[in-house]
């Protein structure tokens, strides 16, 4: 399960910002996960529950959910997910526009 | 201190950060990328499931290439170093990671292996993943190109129901292809999946066991190693810069 050093490297990401402003405690954060990132937003979430100590005791996590997009590079036409990755009328490979983030967006501290 | 009402309650500060959680890991694999460069080593990240014959491939690799090419291979596995001795009889210098618990290599993982082992006297350097199609997706450790194994005794829809994985692929090699006769395995079935899930699909069949296809399997990876010298991108070292 990467989900769990996945959220160890945002712990640390948070606590050095946390420590910078000297904030006494984080209240949320955002993240973006894609559906396409190869994260699962469960296993994300219950892996966080298991860092819920010292500064992020009481940190609410709010998930925020991408859907994957692709697209023609050159006309820029949706290509629906699941069909064959490529324009027919340009005859490029498809590109992804969204669904691959793994993203710490937002981070709300306490600050005395 | 709240300044407004003098209560004395902290100030809450919204922070936007918008950061990739892997930064920390994608700089290092920019570090051992900038190694491979500067060090005239391909790497590939060979990826794919337990038994789809990833270590067999390699051998055969070490077979054909003898005497045109130098090949190293780093090999992450579970609890031992069986595939690192695998390699090191036919004559590949085979450094192992064992990851204990964790299901995929990182970044630091293949930097630290990289002082113990003489990588820059190679021409390619193999980082044989740990056998998973989820896990070793995400993490870029710097190589040059993404290779999956996928092997014909595996079903017709794993690019499908793995499609993180072999969306980062520059290469699928469809493994054991001796066995194709034996088996209800459709190729052309897995061919429309990989379209569906890789914009560029690029697929050749071998088996390490017979050495059909290993000719092609040579002539791609010296093919991608010209180019990557001349500064070519692919799917392998450029995914996590489009988005």
């Amino acid at each position: 399960m990467h989900e769990y050093s996945l959220v160890r490297a945002m712990v640390d990401r948070v606590e050095q910002e946390a420590r910078a402003r000297n904030a006494t405690a984080v209240g949320r954060l955002a993240v973006r996960i894609g559906a396409m990132s190869g994260v699962e937003p469960e296993l994300f979430a219950s892996a966080f529950t298991l860092c819920r100590e010292g500064i992020l005791a009481g940190t609410e996590l709010d998930i925020r959910r991408s859907e994957a997009a692709w697209a023609c590079p050159r006309c820029a036409t949706a290509i629906p997910t699941g069909a064959v990755l490529r324009c027919a009328a340009c005859d490029v490979p498809a590109r992804m526009i969204t669904g691959d983030e793994i993203l710490l967006e937002q981070i709300e501290m306490e600050v005395p | 201190m709240c300044e407004t009402c003098g209560c004395g309650d902290p100030n809450v500060v919204s922070v936007e950060v918008h950061d990739k959680i892997l930064s920390v890991n994608d700089r290092t694999a920019a570090h051992n990328r900038e190694h491979f460069v500067e060090g005239g080593v391909f790497a590939v990240n060979l990826m794919g499931s337990p038994g789809s014959g990833k270590t067999a491939v390699l051998e055969a690799t070490a077979r054909s290439l003898a005497g045109r090419g130098r090949i190293g291979a780093i090999a992450g596995d579970l609890e031992t170093e069986r595939d690192a001795d695998r390699l090191r009889a036919v004559g590949v210098p085979a450094a192992a990671i064992t990851t204990g618990s964790a299901c995929h290599l990182d970044a630091e993982m293949v930097h630290k292996s990289l002082h113990h082992f003489p990588w820059r006297e190679l021409d390619y350097l193999f980082v044989e993943n740990v056998g998973n199609l989820v896990c070793p997706a995400i993490y870029d450790l710097g190589q040059a190109v993404n290779v999956v194994a996928l092997s014909v005794t595996e079903g017709e829809d794993k690019p499908l129901k793995y499609p993180v994985m072999f969306r980062k692929a520059d290469l699928v090699l469809l493994t054991k292809v001796d066995l194709l006769p034996h088996l209800d395995f459709r190729v052309e079935a897995v061919l429309d999946a990989l379209a569906r899930v890789m914009p560029q699909p690029d697929v050749l069949r071998v088996s390490a066991r017979t050495g059909e296809g290993v000719t092609d399997w040579i002539a791609w990876l010296e093919g991608r190693r010209s180019a990557h010298a001349k500064g070519a991108p692919s799917a392998g070292s450029a995914h996590h810069h489009h988005s």
